[in-house]
């Protein structure tokens, strides 16, 4: 319906660089240093760091000649993500030519430490201090949901520097180093079993002066920002940058064609119908009515979100804003997820009292169900959704605050019953 | 495909809802509601002539325009949204696209001109007393008489019935399932009009003793022509459903940001935020369904059956949500007679009950992805 010849254009280059340039007898390291020097794997970066200086709205006609040639897609730890728009955005020069390099080139793993056991939804109130000495900032607190954190080489760190003003004024935002003696990572595992994410303790951890990246005392506007980066170069194949993942030395080629198995980030509930479905079949249930109408409802669910998706994907490339229909797809991820755990559940009926692989479909719909509980919670709650949803898409007005003029010393923060308000 | 629209389309659902606006206030549709036409033929006029509405989706070869169905189903969620009182469903849509589906050019070129110019309403009569949405429910009998063929027997909620100036009816032959063209008019044709639990939309019952009709299309041609069409009509009335719960899910917003209980807006207070932020969900959900189907209609797509039925099956419901909801949201006022939400209630329950339910459509969908 509408006319993108800019689109095709930058699609066009992009092909004819990556059908020139794309080897996959190099190795990941190799490749990436490549792209990194080509600007194609971070298109919407500026040209003088690593980029096309491209909007937005061009990154999927990128994305798609990537598909095409069947290269390996540019390195995505969040340090790609959300850090390197966060640099651009809130860094000094100095700051960006230090750092910026080796996360382009994926050199370098990053994780995020926002959240903390006290800190969830509310990511403002969050504890962890950091105290001034010397040149620099002794780190002491916790931080948790922390993704990644056993592959990674630096952290974006929001940390308390003072507790004497509201919690919004008193954070500041650091990039930190992990290999330290004073942070230690855990693998927390979730209710599935799976390692999906760490807790990271700091105890008198070192981070200097000039890692502050924007103000001091202004880490909440950073943070917010990086909350909002677009990941733009997602879902191709990829492999882990930095050294601990061990792929920098691999063959590129195997990567890009998924001969190495790598740990994924990834909604396992694309294609719960086709699992649940086959389950349904093997135990002889797709004749009973009610099961036929929980199968479509559960189908029709995945395929309207596909739809939004495509409807979202549409609308970037055609160059409009993004419309509500983002908003709502957490909701709908998480009504899926739900949708697809009751489903496959019933259908798996006394067999869904077992686990493992010899239960039909080989445990994949348990897999489903002890994960459902994750499309609600992680990346921000149904709740938080519904309240961003009433409030930017909407117009509601919010509800009353109590904490926004407090200092933060004397908020109550957390988990009231279990621990004492214990205020750095 | 691309599910966004050109800057004419938008241009045209401009045009819609403020024709709608003027055309279509509260006022007169409470007004047309108790009227037994239940529509205002000068407006009808009105939407031929200025802005050529009944002719958007009949090709040009048949006096219509030449559109496409996306424009066709952004016309019908403006006419959700606004309630408007007129037979353009049954005429514009069922009719029309019988006639389009079918394999007669004489009936086509003879049918639809009319059709397109206003200047003829149209329906579609399929259903009967058993209520049932599929081409097993149908027994009216076709037989050839002295001069042609002749009808007998009964349809029942066959929209606006009473006002159409043609009626295709789907008749039982020998060789199966075939169109029948009638006159609004014809001898032998008795049309009562039913009381309508949605007074904004009209059905009527038909009865036919002997009455003269025109086969249109090949004898047994009529259970592919029905397939076609309930499957392009089940998109439409999705469309029309989106535009309903989009105005519905307005009203409640609205409304939760002026009204004030325990001193502060009630909009402020999530339980009420996250009514709204659901329905949202719901509509931007349904939203992409209806592009997506409205895409396959225009396209032709295979996959029109499939996602035909899924449109159908999820607008239903999440209209029929919105609309309950927007009550609970205004609380008293919302279930008085003065207020319009009624009035969304039972447009959205009985187009949730139309050309099948959601039950219905979810086993249609399991059946067509062969389930």
């Amino acid at each position: 319906m509408v006319e993108t010849p800019e689109r095709d254009q930058i699609g066009a280059q992009a092909l004819a660089w990556l059908e020139q340039n794309w080897d996959p007898e190099f190795t990941v390291r190799e490749w990436w240093a490549r792209l990194a020097e080509s600007g194609w794997g971070f298109p919407t970066w500026p040209r003088e760091w690593f980029g096309r200086g491209l909007p937005a709205e061009s990154a999927a006609a990128v994305r798609e000649a990537f598909t095409k040639v069947g290269a390996l897609g540019p390195p995505a730890s969040l340090g790609q993500l959300l850090g390197g728009p966060t640099l651009l955005t809130h860094a000094s020069d100095e700051q960006r030519a230090r750092f910026l390099p080796a996360l382009a080139r994926g050199e370098e793993f990053w994780c995020q430490f926002f959240s903390e056991p006290s800190s969830g939804s509310d990511l403002a109130s969050l504890r962890t201090r950091a105290v001034r000495r010397d040149d620099g900032w002794v780190v002491n607190g916790q931080k948790v949901w922390t993704s990644g954190a056993q592959f990674a080489d630096r952290g974006m760190l929001a940390a308390r520097t003072d507790p004497d003003v509201p919690k919004h004024r008193g954070i500041t935002y650091f990039i930190i180093d992990l290999d330290q003696p004073g942070v230690e990572v855990r693998p927390l595992h979730q209710m599935s079993g799976a390692h999906g994410f760490n807790e990271v303790f700091f105890t008198d951890a070192w981070v200097a002066d000039d890692r502050i990246v924007g103000e001091l005392g202004g880490g909440w506007a950073v943070a917010t920002t990086t909350l909002m980066f677009e990941r733009f170069m997602t879902s191709l194949p990829s492999a882990s940058p930095g050294r601990h993942s061990a792929h920098l030395d691999l063959r590129a080629g195997d990567v890009a064609d998924g001969k190495v198995k790598l740990e994924r980030e990834g909604s396992p509930y694309a294609s719960a119908s086709k699992v649940i479905l086959d389950v349904a079949s093997r135990l002889g249930k797709t004749a009973d009515p009610v099961t036929r109408g929980r199968l479509a409802a559960l189908l029709l669910l995945e395929r309207t979100n596909a739809y939004s998706g495509m409807r979202q994907a549409d609308a970037v490339r055609a160059g409009r804003r993004p419309g509500a229909e983002g908003s709502a797809r957490k909701i709908t991820r998480s009504n899926l997820a739900r949708t697809a755990r009751d489903v496959g559940m019933d259908t798996l009926g006394a067999y869904g009292m077992l686990a493992g692989e010899d239960t039909p479909g080989g445990g994949a719909v348990q897999d489903i169900a002890l994960s459902s509980p994750g499309a609600s919670i992680a990346g921000g709650t149904d709740e938080i959704q519904r309240n961003i949803i009433g409030e930017r898409v909407l117009g509601l007005p919010k509800e009353p605050r109590i904490d926004r003029d407090v200092p933060f010393r004397d908020l109550t923060v957390g988990t009231a019953e279990t621990e004492k308000p214990d205020k750095p | 495909m691309e599910l966004v629209f050109t800057e004419e389309q938008e241009e045209l659902r401009r045009t819609l809802r403020d024709f709608c606006a003027d055309k279509a206030p509260s006022s007169e549709v409470r007004r047309l509601m108790e009227a037994t036409e239940g529509y205002d033929p000068a407006v009808w006029s009105q939407m031929a002539d200025q802005l050529g509405l009944q002719s958007l989706a009949i090709p040009e070869q048949y006096g219509g325009a030449g559109f496409g169905f996306v424009e066709l189903a952004i016309v019908l969620e403006e006419m959700g949204a606004a309630l408007l009182p007129s037979p353009y469903f049954a005429s514009a849509v069922l009719a029309a696209t019988a006639l389009l589906t079918c394999s007669d050019e004489a009936a086509k070129k003879d049918l639809l001109p009319g059709i397109a110019a206003g200047t003829t309403i149209g329906t579609l009569a399929f259903t009967e007393e058993n209520g049932r949405w599929d081409a097993d429910g149908i027994g009216l009998a076709a037989r050839r008489g002295d001069g042609g063929w002749v009808l007998d027997g009964t349809k029942m909620f066959v929209l606006d019935g009473h006002v159409a100036d043609l009626v295709l009816v789907v008749a039982r032959t020998a060789a199966g399932l075939s169109l029948f063209a009638v006159e609004g008019g014809a001898a032998g044709l008795t049309r009562t009009p039913l009381p309508t639990l949605d007074q904004t939309r009209k059905l009527a019952r038909l009865d036919f003793a002997g009455v003269p009709a025109r086969l249109v299309g090949a004898d047994g041609e009529g259970g592919a022509i029905l397939a076609g069409t309930l499957d392009r009509a089940a998109v439409a009335l999705a469309a029309e459903q989106l535009g309903g719960a989009q105005r519905v899910l307005d009203m409640s917003v609205e409304y939760a940001k002026v009204r004030y209980q325990f001193g502060r807006p009630i909009g402020s207070f999530q339980a009420i935020k996250h009514k709204c932020a659901d329905m949202l969900v719901e509509v931007e959900s349904a939203r992409s369904a209806v592009y997506y189907a409205a895409w396959a209609v225009a396209e032709d797509s295979s996959e029109l059956p499939v996602v035909a039925s899924l449109a159908k099956a999820y607008c239903s419901d999440a209209y029929f949500h919105a609309a309950a909801e927007n009550i609970q949201i205004h609380g008293g006022i919302g279930f008085t007679w003065e207020h319009d939400a009624h009035l969304y209630f039972k447009r959205a329950k009985s187009s949730q009950l139309f050309l099948g339910d959601s039950s219905y459509h979810r086993e249609q969908l399991a059946q067509r992805v062969g389930i």
